[in-house]
């Protein structure tokens, strides 16, 4: 992570991936909790979690980082645009 | 696989001097040929869907649709002042519908160029064209099944459904449980397979490979030991959504192959992918058996990509896959099964492998 200017504070990634999910679900996720534990989660939501984070975060998830364990919690979805971002902007 | 033109799934209808002769405005009156009805109707009938794209007053102009016994045939009507270009782009989000598959008929040059400057995709008609739509092949579906004879009516349900989804105060799966739905899985019969034809051609973000298999090459299938070809329908308190899904699998021993697995647009929304492959990976784990899919990217279907991965397929090597040869630019995904729990969400009604096929509710 050379370049500060890339970085952005993991309570900010947070706050926005909980304003994403309170708005398609009506319910606030704390961060810890699993998003998907009570049952199937549609393939459209799936795949609106996954283009909400690249596009509002900038980065691409591709093949093993498109598994839903990197999609179960708030915390967990800001820790994998962190290490996506770390990797450089747009690289 | 064709390269065809695919098959036109919606035509959006201009109102004056198309549909209709004349001006509503200004002639008061306005009368559709009996060749116009025609067309409308008959397309109606082999599964096309149509719209309206019109500049007028829309309670005006929806009355005279009525009067003419016309209304219930369009879908999402976009009767106002807006541009055009913006109500097709309007209707085909609505529908879930690439614009490719998107027809658009007007009498007037400018309002066709001004569609076709923003969706050089979609295809265009002037309205003298109207009578000889019938004969033109974009709107002559090779097979026409009892889905497509039944499309529109499973459209406005499900817009239906759609608004009371909206207006629902509560968690979206809640909804999803308030609505009844049934899963039913079933080795596809001979009179099915057309359906499964048309669904796998109609498909294009939920298509695992974008390959089509043909009616024959199904039909051979079907008495092939080796070879499930699954058909998917479901339904809920709102009435039939018909044959939504197709699967067909090669099973060997140690694995079981997915060729295809193909779900409708109409159904994305409730789950129907994920619920479809969670019920193969148990099926597939009480078998012993892994699970291979073949996947290949097109323009539409990254959705499929992510139901997969996140059914937790991966790139992972495995024994298992030396028994498969995947064509050129197909990926190989891979999973190891394990017991799945029933979702929550709808009932699966299956054939359930250790009775003898009987069908069974997935618990």
């Amino acid at each position: 992570m050379t370049d500060s200017t890339t970085q952005l504070p993991v309570a900010v990634i947070e706050k926005q991936i909980g304003e994403f999910l309170l708005a398609k679900t009506k319910m606030t996720w704390e961060p810890e909790v699993d998003l998907f534990a009570s049952g199937v989660v549609s393939s459209l939501f799936a795949m609106e979690l996954v283009v909400f984070v690249e596009s509002t975060f900038g980065v691409a998830v591709e093949g093993a980082d498109l598994a839903i364990d990197n999609f179960r919690t708030v915390r967990v979805m800001s820790a994998l645009v962190t290490r996506l971002r770390g990797g450089g902007d747009g690289a | 696989m064709s390269e065809a033109q695919p098959v036109v799934k919606c035509l959006i209808w201009d109102l004056d001097n198309t549909l209709w002769k004349g001006t509503l405005v200004e002639d008061g009156s306005v009368e559709v040929d009996d060749a116009v009805r025609k067309v409308v109707v008959e397309l109606d009938a082999r599964g096309v869907l149509q719209s309206v794209s019109s500049r007028n007053d829309h309670d005006e102009a929806w009355a005279r649709l009525e009067e003419l016994g016309l209304a219930e045939y369009f879908v999402l009507p976009h009767i106002g002042w807006g541009p055009k270009s913006e109500s097709v782009r309007s209707i085909a989000e609505r529908l879930n519908f690439s614009l490719k598959t998107i027809a658009f008929i007007d009498d007037l040059p400018t309002e066709r160029a001004e569609v076709e400057y923003h969706h050089p995709d979609v295809r265009t008609y002037p309205a003298e064209q109207a009578d000889a739509l019938l004969g033109l092949p974009e709107f002559s579906p090779a097979v026409v099944t009892v889905d497509a004879r039944r499309r529109r009516q499973m459209y406005q349900a499900g817009f239906e459904r759609d608004q009371q989804r909206e207006e629902y105060q509560g968690a979206d799966e809640d909804f999803l449980r308030s609505l009844d739905l049934v899963m039913r899985i079933g080795r596809a019969r001979d009179e099915e397979i057309t359906r499964v034809e048309e669904l796998t051609l109609r498909t294009s973000q939920m298509n695992a490979t974008g390959v089509h298999y043909s009616d024959a090459d199904l039909r051979a299938l079907l008495t092939d030991e080796d070879h499930d070809v699954l058909v998917v329908s479901m339904s809920d308190r709102f009435g039939p959504h018909g044959a939504v899904g197709v699967m067909l699998i090669e099973r060997t021993p140690s694995a079981w192959h997915i060729k295809l697995l193909a779900t409708s647009c109409r159904v994305v929304s409730f789950g129907a992918g994920a619920v479809l492959l969670r019920w193969l990976t148990d099926a597939a784990a009480r078998a012993g058996a892994h699970l291979v899919a073949d996947f290949r990217r097109t323009e539409r279907n990254r959705m499929m990509e992510v139901a997969y991965r996140f059914a937790g397929f991966t790139t992972a090597e495995c024994a298992c896959l030396a028994a498969f040869s995947p064509p050129e630019g197909t990926e190989c995904l891979h999973l190891e099964a394990v017991r799945q729990d029933a979702p929550t969400t709808m009932r699966v009604v299956a054939p359930d492998p250790q009775h003898a096929g009987q069908e069974a509710d997935w618990k």
